[in-house]
């Protein structure tokens, strides 16, 4: 008879091996999955872990892994502050959205213009707009008690719709011959984000991910706010006696992960993909979530988390074109990981035990 | 623009056919809710009923078996969400979003090679002399049969837990599972069922929007209304009869927009398509005034021996 033990404190070798024991348990599932979509499950998982960083044309895909991996890394050190809390932001892809538009609008007011100003005003304009976002749900449940869990999601779906609106409207390029997408911001030199080095994939937002993690870094473990983030998540009541406001504490978190994911979509939107179409967001916003819970809600944690995650999305577009393994399967990969990382998080504060245990 | 054209008869029809789906997966989550556990996998639940139920339809020609399996379907997911929450101890709001996560992806690749196709008809109620009666005839006896068991689902949640012995103990359960696991009751082994019955609603309200409401299979085709779902237990303070005006009112909005398109009014069709995300967050704001309502161990861990 399998049983748990609480242990007294929390096991750190164990936190630090569950990530890894869940990445090598995902493999060894989605192999048998890819295995039952009739693939070679060793050559799939080779495609998807070794090909792009080791690989024939891994010249091509490694800035690649910075181009995806920037993105995710921001909108997840963002989550990860309110997840430490227990403020459940998982609208992010809806700020995400906000904030390509917030920054491409920037932009596309001042065009044709030219000048240094407005990129770092495209900036302030793609972290206003998402910020502007995850308020909504935030306010309300300061003011209002609301879950913001659901007022967040449900924003995604407004924002999808927006952005909808806006490229077949409002923003829609005049000169585009009535197909739907704004004018292209890569040929807009003063709004183009463009590679700081050619060709390495290190981008404004790259450095902004990078940036993001260093600051989360020294708050969580050197500042006051930090601390009481901690506090909240850990012991609620506590933080309460220790006069720690939930209500700014809530603004806080939301604010803050609004305006890194509003920027991660603003970067996005002037870099990679270009313009602002239908379905320029690719659910880095839902994917970060799981990116966030992989590096176990640490900003180093999720520097990794980040990588790793991106690494599966170049490789499993190698996979679909090489090897025809669906899209949904490395979806279903992805979505695997996040289970397996909480099936064995368990072991961190609790033992396992055989035999059966006396009387409670 | 004419909105003459909206037959407030066919509007109402068709108002219980845009509710159904939401209303028997929110039924599901109330009582998942009310033994205690937050399960936001709804949505995950539903895309895979629809996806299981679609596929069994059109292999087998027969919806009723396809409703069956979307039934299972949902189940079996809801038993990965049970597995992580009531045995590794998980946290339930990280675990319902993996299950979200995973049954969007595990959908759409279950549904390769299955888009664009018909599903077969399901047919629909017919009384002779009833369904010919002005008005209410088409209202009340027109629908094929899920509505009736949407409607079904509802009075017997509601006499589950408001008369019987089982339903009390499910509710002591979600209310304090310190005191219910003191009594002897079996708190992981209740909650397991509710999870299960709360996955198999989602499962066959997916599978009414991919085989009746729809009808056909597209990617992420549910588009919220698991959220929504969710959105309306809360709306409905955890209160059967409550899931069910809340569905209509949430049916009569999506209902009411489709009809303002077509009629051609000046509104964009993106705002029109925002308006029942949009009515839903209106609708928690005005509800969440009322807290009490809430099962007290709600997303609440449960170990015994700690």
């Amino acid at each position: 008879m399998l049983r748990l033990e609480k242990r007294r404190q929390p096991s750190q070798a164990f936190a630090y091996a569950t990530p890894v024991m869940a990445v090598i348990a995902t493999m060894i599932f989605g192999g048998l999955m890819f295995a039952a979509l009739g693939k070679d499950p060793v050559a799939a998982i080779r495609t998807i872990f070794w090909d792009p960083l080791f690989g024939q044309h891994a010249f091509y895909y490694r800035p690649q892994l910075l181009v995806k991996g920037g993105p995710l890394i921001l909108i997840a050190i963002g989550l990860s502050l309110g997840f430490r809390a227990g403020i459940w932001n998982i609208g992010a892809e809806g700020q995400y959205i906000l904030g390509a538009l917030g920054g491409a609008g920037v932009a596309l007011a001042f065009y044709p213009m030219e000048g240094w100003f407005i990129f770092p005003l495209m900036i302030l304009g793609g972290a206003i707009a998402g910020c502007a976002w995850a308020m909504i749900p935030g306010l309300l449940k300061v003011r209002f008690g609301t879950n913001e869990i659901l007022v967040s999601l449900m924003l995604v779906y407004v924002a999808e719709q927006l952005l909808a609106s806006m490229s077949l409207g409002l923003m829609k390029n005049p000169q585009g011959f009535g197909f739907p997408g704004s004018r292209n911001l890569q040929q807009y030199p003063s709004a183009h984000n463009a590679d700081l080095i050619a060709n390495t994939g290190m981008h404004w937002g790259v450095a902004a991910a990078f940036i993001a993690v260093i600051f989360a870094y020294i708050l969580l473990t050197r500042h006051q706010l930090g601390y009481h983030i901690r506090l909240t998540g850990e012991a609620p009541r506590a933080a309460k006696f220790a006069g720690v406001s939930p209500a700014r504490l809530i603004l806080f978190c939301l604010g803050i992960s609004g305006a890194l994911a509003g920027l991660a979509g603003m970067f996005e939107v002037s870099g990679p993909a270009g313009q602002v179409s239908i379905d320029f967001n690719t659910g880095y916003g839902f994917t970060a979530i799981i990116v966030a819970f992989l590096g176990r809600l640490h900003p180093v944690g999720i520097l990794l988390a980040g990588m790793l995650m991106a690494l599966t999305y170049i490789g499993g577009e190698i996979a679909q074109s090489s090897m025809g393994l669906p899209a949904a399967a490395i979806q279903m990969f992805q979505g695997m990981l996040l289970f397996f990382l909480l099936a064995v998080d368990v072991l961190t504060s609790y033992r396992l035990r055989f035999g059966k245990g006396e009387v409670a | 623009m004419d909105l003459s054209a909206i037959n407030p008869v066919l509007l109402i029809a068709s108002l219980m056919v845009a509710a159904t789906a939401v209303m028997i997966a929110a039924i599901g989550e109330l009582i998942v809710e009310r033994a205690g556990v937050l399960n936001l996998g709804v949505e995950g639940m539903m895309i895979t009923g629809a996806i299981c139920g679609f596929a069994v339809a059109v292999q087998t020609g027969s919806p009723t078996a396809g409703f069956v399996a979307a039934t299972i379907g949902g189940a079996a997911l809801s038993l990965l969400f049970a597995f992580l929450t009531q045995f590794a101890l998980a946290n339930q709001v990280a675990s319902g979003l993996a299950l979200t996560l995973f049954g969007l992806g595990l959908s759409s690749l279950l549904g390769q090679g299955y888009q664009g196709i018909k599903p077969p008809a399901t047919p629909r109620l017919d009384i002779p002399v009833l369904t010919d009666l002005p008005v209410v005839g088409r209202i009340l006896f027109g629908h094929d049969l899920m509505v009736y068991v949407g409607l079904a689902l509802v009075a017997a949640v509601w006499a589950f837990l408001k008369y019987s012995r089982a339903g009390l103990i499910l509710r002591a359960v979600g209310e304090n599972h310190d005191a219910a696991h003191a009594l002897g009751y079996k708190v992981v082994r209740i909650r397991i069922m509710a999870i299960a019955f709360g996955g198999a609603c989602a499962g066959l309200g997916g599978a009414y929007i991919s085989l009746i409401r729809v009808p056909q299979w597209t990617e992420g085709m549910t588009a919220g209304i698991g959220w929504i779902a969710l959105a309306l237990v809360v709306f409905a303070s955890w209160k059967p009869w409550r899931v069910l005006l809340g569905a209509y009112l949430f049916g009569g909005v999506t209902v009411l927009q489709l009809n303002l398109q077509a009629a051609g009014i000046a509104i964009p069709v993106e705002y029109l398509s925002m308006s029942p995300y949009i009515i839903t967050i209106v609708v928690l704001v005005i509800m969440s005034a009322d807290k009490s309502r809430a099962p007290a161990s709600l997303g609440r861990i449960f170990h015994a021996t700690s």
